[in-house]
């Protein structure tokens, strides 16, 4: 008899996290609590101003202090040709700072030394002069006429644009928009810069062995592989002579895809004094200086027929890249995923333009909690639909209805393959739940007391997994995943993956994947992943890609080992290969079903009963090329009251409906929403990165970076709606983003539903009360950063 | 100790301050004079006409505590405002009011209530009022040979609330207000009206209390009191909301905390 699959773990069963017994009783390991035999502590120096060019830098002190073993400068970085390095979107960037600093917080010296302490206090008796220049900290004032050319150390740079983009159909579009019957409906909106804030800040141990000439590095990275290849290229060091070993990940959200200039001296230190050398961030270096997310300006056009069908959309995206164009992207896209926006929505024509600006604020546009810049993308989109359904006077849910796809699979207007999804059920299951109908009627009368009740709905389909190695790659390294699988001869297994967790729970559902496959109990499988030396080559976790991707490599080698387990089993059973059929745990004979072999027998003989011509052992690899992105499509609608004096306002009721295909855990999924959405409402709600006119980053600590409790996030009920990917073997679409993708929209959407009424079509995020009083008050669009004093 | 050491000493009650100036390098004391280890210092009594903490008690036995909320509601209104659970553990009123922070709640609410510091030092004690202990942002009266032993609230009010606007739990007000009244249908005895994060430092709306304390309640000098107390004010656009709209939620919370007292629903 086949097995129960939930019994044993396999799809569906809504396991406990295998993580979370060593997590919940402090057994997890972190970069710090690594202690290698003697081990130095590096600590950064960072520049307190914005734009200044450096005129001198005097370490004399700091190497003089007892306990300091060196003090490494950019010039001393630039000796082993380390003083810039190249950047994951082709451009350089800064390791340490010679010639000016371009951001508040940019690394300018390092110091090693016996402890933290020592090191800390040695950085403070560096004296850097510096010849501060104007700083520049939007994009319009990157523009202005007369501006310092932030990155003057790139020849032919004259002005500080670091990219222009393009994508669609500029001539039907404008042929549409000429059209007079078409209304057109216009809006802009921008998306403050966010930060990814994991608990656990960037942290590196690097280890260099002069004897064996190893290189070991313990890091905190979400992309072990690919830092071992970049490494390679930059040390100049082969692949087999580094390790890089991400041990438990305190959160990483797209902040820990990147190479920081931190990692590199602690890398070079380690070399040149032949001892470990750990380095552990500080919060407000955390959040200075590493990578951010978001800070985009949108503007859109749309060409909207009577009967309010879009027939044309007209985009432009301007990115406010910092010092460096340092974003993690794809080569091919200059502003990420972007061009999915209006990925649900059959819209004929289009045209999208982008441009990104130097600024002197920090670097690094990541993927925070999204498949690269989609968040953007579906959050305008969303913001936009519930303002062209104002204009043109049509029902929020009706308006999308009636743009939705239907048919499948649909090429968007900017070129993606969307292959699957009934956003209709999704949609009238939302609505339901929330009670739509009722509301509007709850809402009228609650304006008569004075009262503002707001809801808001969001739509979205992203694209998620990437990638196809055709469209996707990272320097040049083609986006597929792996999976290894040994199958020991007691029949219990190990499963090694390219993929990396960073919380998501890896280790359980990978697990189950192969519980799925092979019928052995997810609790006798052990996932393994994030050490180089022991795991296949893999492009890491992060838009929502490990599923889609290894976890499809996962599938593929397990029916690798089914297919040799087979050949065991008709062995075992003495019968031919063809006459044996399978079922969960089980092989038995076709015309007598009562005659079987387990998958354990299988294992065991393997090792102790191969039939002749037959290699031992019970074990494979796959790497897997996805042919295409996975397309999941969520509903979040949510209701709020604003009070009306105050601009304070509440969630009353949260309803999301998710579609990602076929659920391994759903009680994973569930947690993956839960702190997605969680997320979402922190950037609606009070969250955000800003800068003075000097360029002082506000929001440097969590005291000024919001982060939502308990008490402040909503409560969020949530549904399922399931339409297996038709590409994915086991039908999985991603998740693990989908939640703070498409959630601000639903939040905003609900605040500015409430003071509609008055004329109001935008408030810029975060609401805070304020900015919400502003728009009852004066009946007016509160857009951009929050005012700062000399702004 | 404190004696000895003046300067160069500071003294660690709830550390919830001290600690985190320490870690950002704004303060390295050569030496801490730890108080937590002294007996008896966390009462919460009544004596002498006085409702009297004691310099260790903390946020949290403020909270719980029945006879804070019998004599001064305010008081009990405000404290769950301050911070978190975590921080309340630990942080203590005297030596939030010693830090004289100028976002701190507890200056507005002892200003509001006419409560008193008691300091004491080798050369004997003094009892210092609220209003002229905090001098200005982080600068008390407190001499460095001092420590602070007691805050003490005289009397009682029946009614006391504290609305703040924050960011989140735990953050530090955008807007706060404390009125504090003892009344008795529509005349009142006593008033205290205080300001928080709308100035330099905490604010006592001494127009506000004149009109209230001489009109008594009634929709007129609730708008009039309302509109005093936002004049009183002198906020500063930052990343927590524009001047002029913390002005405007100092009127809006002493006027709806003026017509809870009065029993007036808002219009
Ligand atoms: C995350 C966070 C959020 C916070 N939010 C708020 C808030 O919203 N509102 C608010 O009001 N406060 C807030 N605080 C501050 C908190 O209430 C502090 O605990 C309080 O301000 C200081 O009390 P303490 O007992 O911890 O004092 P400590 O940190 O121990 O000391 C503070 C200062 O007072 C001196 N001192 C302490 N006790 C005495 C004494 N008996 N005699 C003489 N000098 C003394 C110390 O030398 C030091 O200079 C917050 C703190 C944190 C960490």
């Amino acid at each position: 008899m086949a097995l129960d699959e939930i019994q044993i773990g396999g799809l569906g069963a809504r396991r406990k996290r295998v993580e979370d017994a060593r997590f919940i009783r402090g057994k997890g390991n972190y970069i710090d609590d690594f202690k290698l035999p003697g081990m130095l502590h590096m600590e950064t120096l960072r520049s307190p101003i914005a734009h200044a060019r450096i005129t001198s830098i005097d370490t004399s002190k700091a190497w003089m202090t007892p306990g300091v073993h060196m003090v490494i400068t950019g010039d001393m970085a630039a000796q082993h040709n380390l003083a810039w390095m190249p950047t994951l979107s082709y451009d350089t960037q800064a390791v340490l700072a010679t010639d000016k600093v371009r951001f508040q917080g940019q690394e300018i010296c390092c110091v090693v030394a016996d402890d933290p302490y020592i090191a800390k206090d040695a950085c403070e008796v560096i004296v850097v002069e510096y010849d501060p220049l104007p700083p520049i900290v939007n994009p319009k004032q990157a523009l202005a006429p007369g501006a310092p050319i932030i990155r003057d150390d790139k020849a032919g740079q004259t002005n500080n644009i670091c990219y222009t983009w393009e994508v669609g159909d500029k001539e039907n579009t404008e042929r549409v928009f000429a059209d007079e019957s078409m209304q057109v409906v216009s809006q802009d909106i921008f998306y403050p810069r966010t930060h990814p804030c994991p608990i656990e800040n960037m942290a590196i141990i690097s280890d260099y062995n002069s004897a064996t000439g190893k290189l070991t590095i313990y890091l905190t990275t979400q992309a072990p592989h690919i830092i071992r290849t970049a490494v390679a290229l930059v040390a100049e060091l082969p692949e087999h002579m580094i390790r890089v070993i991400a041990p438990d990940l305190g959160g990483g959200f797209g902040n820990k895809v990147p190479v920081y200039p931190s990692y590199v001296i602690a890398i070079l230190a380690s070399i040149l004094l032949t001892r470990p050398v750990k380095w552990i961030e500080d919060k407000t270096g955390n959040l200075i200086s590493t990578g951010y997310a978001r800070d985009m300006y949108f503007h859109c056009d749309a060409a909207i027929r009577k009967d309010g069908k879009i027939q044309a959309v007209r985009v432009h995206a301007d990115t406010d890249n910092g010092g460096f164009f340092s974003d993690a992207q794809p080569t091919k896209f200059k502003i990420g995923l972007f061009h999915s926006i209006f990925g649900c929505y059959d819209v004929p024509y289009g045209y999208l333009t982008a441009q990104g600006h130097y600024t002197n604020k920090a670097p690094g546009g990541v993927a925070y909690r999204c498949s690269f810049r989609i968040t953007e993308s579906m959050f305008f989109q969303e913001r936009f639909m519930q303002t062209c359904a104002y204009e043109i006077g049509m029902d929020q849910a009706e308006f999308r209805r009636v743009n939705f796809i239907r048919e499948f699979p649909h090429r968007t207007t900017f070129g993606f393959l969307v292959d699957s999804g009934d956003y209709d059920k999704c949609l009238d299951l939302a609505l339901d739940k929330i009670d739509y109908d009722g509301f509007k009627a709850r809402q009228d009368a609650a304006r008569k007391q004075g009262r503002l009740l707001g809801l808001g709905l969001s739509c979205m389909s992203e694209p998620l997994g990437a990638g196809n190695s055709r469209e996707y790659d990272i320097i040049g390294i083609k986006m597929f995943d792996s999976a290894e699988l040994r199958v020991h001869p007691s029949g219990k297994a190990v499963l090694k993956i390219g993929s990396k967790t960073q919380g998501q729970g890896h280790e359980t559902t990978f697990a189950q994947i192969v519980t799925h496959e092979l019928g052995i109990p997810a609790d006798d499988i052990l996932v393994q992943h994030g050490d180089t030396d022991n795991t296949p080559f893999g492009m890491g976790t992060y838009a929502s890609r490990s599923t889609p991707t290894a976890g499809a490599a996962t599938a593929m080698v397990a029916r690798k080992v089914r297919a040799k387990a087979k050949k065991l089993a008709a062995h075992l059973l003495e019968v031919s290969e063809e006459d044996v059929e399978w079922e969960l745990g089980r092989f038995y004979v076709r015309s007598a079903p009562n005659r079987g072999v387990t998958i354990t027998d299988c294992a065991f003989a393997a090792y102790t009963n191969m039939p002749d011509g037959l290699e031992p052992g019970l074990e494979n690899n796959a790497y897997y090329d996805p042919p295409n992105m996975t397309w999941p499509f969520d509903v979040y609608v949510t209701t709020v009251e604003v009070d009306p004096e105050t601009g304070e306002w509440d969630v009353l009721k949260f309803v999301g409906v998710d579609d990602c295909g076929v659920r391994i855990n759903p009680m994973i999924v569930e947690g993956q929403l839960h702190g997605g959405l969680a997320e979402a409402f922190a950037m609606a709600y009070h969250q955000m990165i800003t800068f003075d006119s000097q360029g002082n980053c506000i929001g440097s600590n969590y005291m000024d970076y919001m982060i939502p409790t308990a008490w402040e996030t909503p409560h969020f009920e949530l549904y399922e709606v399931v339409t297996p990917s038709p590409h994915h073997p086991i039908g999985c679409k991603g998740i693990g983003e989908c939640g703070c993708v498409g959630g601000p929209a639903a939040f905003v959407n609900a605040v500015v539903d409430a003071v509609a009424h008055l004329g109001v079509r935008n408030i810029d995020m975060p609401c805070l009360s304020s900015r919400v009083w502003e728009a009852i008050k004066y009946k007016k669009d509160v857009s951009g950063t929050p005012p700062l004093p000399g702004q | 100790m404190m004696a000895y050491y003046r300067e160069d000493a500071k003294v660690l009650s709830g550390g919830m301050s001290l600690i985190p100036l320490m870690k950002l390098r704004f303060a390295a004391p050569a030496t801490i004079v730890d108080l937590n280890q002294i007996q008896g210092l966390d009462y919460i009594e009544e004596a002498g006409g006085y409702l009297r903490i004691g310099c260790l008690a903390r946020n949290r036995a403020i909270v719980r505590s029945e006879l804070v909320r019998s004599r001064h509601p305010l008081m009990s209104s405000a404290a769950p405002t301050i911070s978190d659970p975590v921080v309340r553990n630990r942080g203590t009123v005297v030596g939030n009011l010693t830090h004289a922070d100028p976002q701190g709640d507890w200056a507005t609410v002892m200003m509001c209530l006419d409560g008193e510091v008691v300091a004491r030092s080798t050369e004997g004690e003094r009892v210092i009022p609220v209003s002229q202990f905090i001098t200005g942002p982080f600068s008390t009266t407190l001499m460095p040979n001092e420590i602070a032993v007691e805050v003490r609230v005289p009397g009682a009010t029946n009614f006391g609330e504290y609305h703040k606007i924050e960011r989140k739990v735990g953050d530090f007000a955008t807007v706060a207000v404390g009125v504090a009244l003892q009344q008795q249908g529509g005349s009142v005895s006593r008033v205290g009206i205080g300001l928080t994060g709308v100035g330099p430092s905490n604010i006592k709306c001494y127009d506000a209390e004149r009109i209230v304390s001489g009109g008594g309640l009634n929709e007129n000098t609730i708008q009039q009191a309302a509109q005093a107390a936002a004049a009183d004010s002198s906020p500063r656009t930052d990343h927590r909301g524009s001047e002029e709209y913390k002005r405007e939620m100092v009127a809006v919370f002493v006027r709806r905390s003026l017509h809870a007292a009065a029993g007036i629903r808002a219009a």
